[in-house]
């Protein structure tokens, strides 16, 4: 039931906004209350699950179609405790952005808000493939109308090339479904085997690639994550970008042991590929949400190269930094945007010397900032740490990767940051623009104040991830 | 007495009843046009037809329930068994919502006529699937046809409409002469009228049955406008009263589908060889033609012909597995899709008399704002077609891609996947236009504000919506009564 609630709770708030008749204001404090409703349900699930006993937990089941073993069977495992965790924080915080800027056509644009949200939740507590995709799918329907609707001025070639890319990567991933659901006789996640036909697996693998992304696979993400409106690109970059890894802890790495014997190689590299590349497209690009995008592509290729490490480290690393990244490309994203609101560019030329006399707007940055490059004690240092060592385990040539790539981070942010607060007064920066206000620093500091937590207790998600010291057993027995 | 030494069939009158029902609606809506005045007519004329469809619907579930075994009726022309119930329902149903979508037609004085073909049509439909010999099959195809040439040309005032009609009539009643072509040259080379006694002749290797089955296979494939036997379609959907386009296109392609399927498995399972390779390839280019030519249009109601072409595609995949479970799929899919089909026309049918003026991709523009219900039902519609979750297309897609799969046709998965995906373009494209473009510039309004609320309509796309969701949550009893349907053929 708890797990249900957490899926049905964003749907039929999402009904009661698009319906209710509230005047514009009303219709977002209602959507917002929903969402901490939802946060505050999270922290109850939390609460409720075993860490110490790990395993499928507050699972739900139901019949949906017996005749080909298809049912609507929900639970939670320890890792996904803390990505649905994430998702909900995040959402309540953009949908709280959202209420703070103001949006047209607020009942269709907060209805819609709240169903992406049910829907991610959906996908990271699915245990039936089919239920799955469904839920995987269902994220498109909303992004490609807030994207479409609400986005910048090329929105129209956004949210195109972020549908085809998507569906393709969804659609073979439905061939996938179908062919291995059909071969095990079931499409429950618990009850089925493993597979060795590479072809499934890729199938799977082009879907989550896609979503993720990873390099090269990333055609879509620079328009679409620069065209949304900035909370719908926290959410994309934040959580949307996670049932990739979801998908990978889930259902790649148990269900085919075979083929991801077989094509580790070629993943570890590309996913290495797309730290690095990710980073230096980061560091050159010329406005602020660029550089928060190319990020993500350098995160998602981090967080793949850990999970594709398939060891004990790697995999708790993965999902720390799974968590870490969606808290902190969210706060950034939003950061960004009280930027632009003050300014009405993100572009670095026309920025600069913000720190004076706003020092709460620097102070705020340049935290979120030294969490993003890793600074040691920081909770993503723990993270990355943790992939490092994991991919030292495939090979020294990855960590030497990895490291890279954390030095690159720290180009990309201490530029981000000092393109915005120090430097010479950039033109757009009126002197009158106002510090962050009480509202903005309410949706931001939350968002800080976890990854502070974080950085002290980095353990609290990498030590109950999986049960203990024993990620990677978990997930090569397929979580039983 | 005469008839005391003619020795005549027993007629089992409960068979027949959906059929027989509806005949009795149709005559009435004709008495209706001829004997009250003319502000009565559509009243009267609606009323009876919903009565009868819902009276055809009620036998079509009493038979279901009654039939648990199949047997032939009339000395083996007929076959009483739950595929043919299932099917009467849905077309029962599909004709029930088309009297609510034809309710604002404005008919100049041809209410009554209209409802009378309606009616006839579906009798004909319902006769048309317990089909069990080439005759009935013949009498069945042209009894429905006939109603729907002229349902088609109807709007006589309308140039478009009158060439809808004259197109259907001609290249259907091409459709026709091969079908009856092709049974005769099977009759030739089994002596045999009979599905089961075809099968049982035991001719694989004549070549007359095999061109007989190639023709016959034709024929059907018209009816249901599988590429590349789907010329008339864009045309006569285009051209034709919407609430006709709307009916024909679900309750046209139900029929014919069921009566394919029928037809395959009883008289020609041993020809499975060849004809499963026939759909198969039918299918592909079905998939392909329709995806591509619909991406090209900008009128909306061309756009779900070449749309409705695709759909064939995906459901003779289905058929091809030559399997029960393709045929669940099949019959799963059918339910969807008159669903998805109907409300989508129904929702054009209400923007065409919104503006007076044919439904262009560029009219859509704003709609999705400007009336909220019939703009999200048609984003519903069109998320269904394309196989979304949350809407039954979904599943539809999906059992048929696992009956596929299933009987190793691999391959035609992949082909259905890339149509698919070449699908999305045209359906997400109808709502871009709705809700990411605004009107252009400001249109004439009609005097007197909004144009009146259509409550019939509303109601028609409210049940076609409910459907279309309704299938997405509700599977299991919708595939056993498939499964109880499908188990009436031979596998």
């Amino acid at each position: 039931m708890a797990t249900t609630t957490l899926i049905v709770l964003p749907f039929a708030g999402a009904l009661l906004v698009a319906l209710l008749p509230l005047p514009r204001n009303a219709t977002a404090w209602l959507a917002f209350l929903i969402s901490l409703v939802e946060v505050a349900r999270w922290i109850v699930a939390a609460a409720q699950y075993d860490f110490d006993k790990g395993g499928l937990q507050l699972s739900a089941s139901t019949e949906w179609v017996q005749s080909l073993g298809i049912s609507y069977s929900v639970g939670f495992y320890g890792f996904s405790i803390w990505l649905v965790g994430v998702s909900v924080i995040v959402s309540a915080a953009a949908i709280g952005w959202a209420l703070w800027v103001g949006r047209e056509r607020p009942r269709a644009y907060y209805a819609l808000m709240l169903g992406l949200t049910g829907a991610v939740v959906a996908t990271f507590v699915a245990q039936d493939l089919l239920l799955f995709y469904v839920a995987f799918e269902a994220m498109l329907i909303p992004l490609y109308v807030l994207v479409g609707v609400w986005g910048g001025e090329r929105r129209s070639t956004a949210t195109l090339t972020f549908v085809v890319y998507t569906m393709i990567g969804s659609l073979l991933m439905l061939a996938a479904v179908v062919a291995f659901g059909v071969t095990q006789g079931t499409f429950s996640l618990v009850d089925s085997g493993t597979s060795d036909n590479t072809w499934i697996f890729l199938g799977f693998a082009a879907a989550f690639a896609i979503k993720a992304p990873l390099f090269p696979f990333h055609g879509w993400l620079p328009l679409a994550y620069r065209e949304a409106p900035i909370e719908v690109t926290a959410v994309l970059s934040g959580i949307v970008s996670k049932t990739a890894v979801f998908g990978f802890i889930r259902i790649a790495l148990p269900k085919f042991p075979g083929p991801v014997h077989d094509l580790r190689g070629l993943i570890l590299v590309l996913s290495g590929a797309g730290l690095v590349y990710g980073s230096v497209l980061a560091f050159r690009t010329f406005d602020l949400r660029g550089i928060v995008a190319y990020s993500s592509l350098a995160q998602m290729g981090l967080i793949t190269l850990g999970i594709f490490a398939s060891n004990d480290l790697g995999l708790d690393g993965a999902v720390l930094q799974s968590v870490n990244h969606a808290l902190i490309s969210a706060s950034m994203f939003l950061l960004v945007g009280m930027v632009e609101r003050r300014t009405g560019t993100g572009d670095i030329p026309a920025l600069g010397g913000m720190a004076r006399g706003r020092p709460i707007l620097a102070t705020v940055l340049l935290v979120a900032g030294m969490v993003a490059l890793a600074v040691p004690g920081s909770a993503t240092f723990a993270g990355e740490f943790l992939i490092m060592a994991g991919a030292y385990g495939q090979g020294w040539g990855y960590a030497v990767v990895v490291a890279l790539g954390v030095v690159l981070a720290a180009m990309y942010v201490l530029r981000l940051i000092s393109a915005v607060l120090h430097e010479r007064r950039g033109p757009s920066v009126r002197e009158e623009a106002r510090d962050l206000r009480v509202g903005e620093l309410a949706l931001v500091l939350p968002l800080v104040a976890c990854l502070l937590v974080l950085s002290f207790w980095p353990a609290l998600v990498s030590e109950s991830s999986f049960a203990g010291d024993r990620a990677s057993a978990v997930v090569s027995q397929g979580f039983r | 007495m005469i008839a005391s030494t003619i020795p005549t069939p027993h007629v089992d009158w409960f068979a027949l009843s959906p059929s027989l029902s509806l005949l009795a609606a149709s005559g009435l809506c004709l008495f209706v046009a001829v004997l009250l005045p003319e502000w009565l007519r559509k009243a009267f004329a609606a009323t009876i037809a919903f009565a009868g469809f819902a009276t055809a619907g009620g036998f079509a579930i009493a038979l279901f329930n009654h039939s648990q075994t199949a047997q032939t009726l009339l000395s083996d022309s007929m076959s009483r068994d739950r595929l043919a119930a299932f099917t009467q329902l849905i077309l029962a149903a599909t004709g029930a919502v088309v009297v609510f979508v034809g309710w604002g037609d404005r008919r100049r004085g041809n209410a009554g006529e209209y409802y009378a073909l309606l009616t006839a049509a579906v009798a004909g439909m319902a006769f048309f699937v317990s089909a069990e010999n080439l005759m009935t099959l013949f009498l069945g195809l042209e009894w429905f046809s006939l109603c729907l040439y002229v349902l088609c040309a109807l709007d006589t005032d309308r140039a478009a409409s009158l060439e809808a009609g004259l197109k259907y009539v001609i290249i259907g009643s091409f459709g026709s002469a091969v079908l009856l072509f092709g049974s005769a040259l099977v009759y030739g080379a089994t002596g045999k009228l009979g599905f089961a006694q075809i099968a049982a002749a035991n001719a694989s290797n004549d070549s007359f049955l095999v061109a007989g089955l190639a023709m016959i296979l034709a024929g059907l494939m018209f009816k249901i406008s599988a590429a590349p036997f789907h010329m008339w379609t864009p045309d006569v959907y285009q051209g034709a009263p919407t609430s006709v386009t709307a009916f024909m296109s679900a309750a046209t392609k139900t029929a014919a589908f069921v009566l394919l399927v029928r037809l395959l498995n009883t008289a020609f399972p041993k020809e499975s060889d060849i004809w499963t390779i026939a759909l198969a390839v039918i299918a592909c280019i079905s998939l392909a033609w329709g995806n591509l030519a619909a991406l090209a249009q900008r009128d909306v109601k061309r756009l779900l012909a070449y749309s409705s072409i695709s759909q064939a595609g995906f459901m003779l995949i289905g058929v091809e597995t030559a399997t029960s479970r393709g045929t669940e799929a099949l019959l799963y899919y059918l339910v969807v899709y008159s669903a998805l089909s109907v409300g989508a026309f129904a929702v054009v049918a209400a923007r065409e008399r919104e503006l007076g003026a044919p439904v262009t991709l560029e009219s859509l523009a704003g709609f999705g704002w400007e009336r909220p219900v019939y703009g999200s039902a048609l984003w519903l519609f069109m998320l269904g077609f394309a196989g979304f979750p949350l809407t039954g297309g979904l599943f539809g897609k999906f059992f048929v891609f696992s009956a596929a799969y299933d009987a190793g046709d691999w391959w035609l998965v992949i082909v259905g996947v890339v149509a698919t995906m070449v699908s999305l373009a045209y359906y997400l494209n109808v709502i871009r236009w709705m809700y990411m473009r605004t009107a252009p510039a400001p249109r004439v309004v009609v005097v007197g504000g909004a144009p009146p609320r259509e409550w019939a309509l509303g109601l028609a796309v409210a049940g076609c919506a409910v459907v279309t969701v309704g299938t997405f949550f509700v599977v299991q009893p919708i595939l056993d009564l498939a499964s109880d349907a499908a188990a009436a053929l031979p596998f």
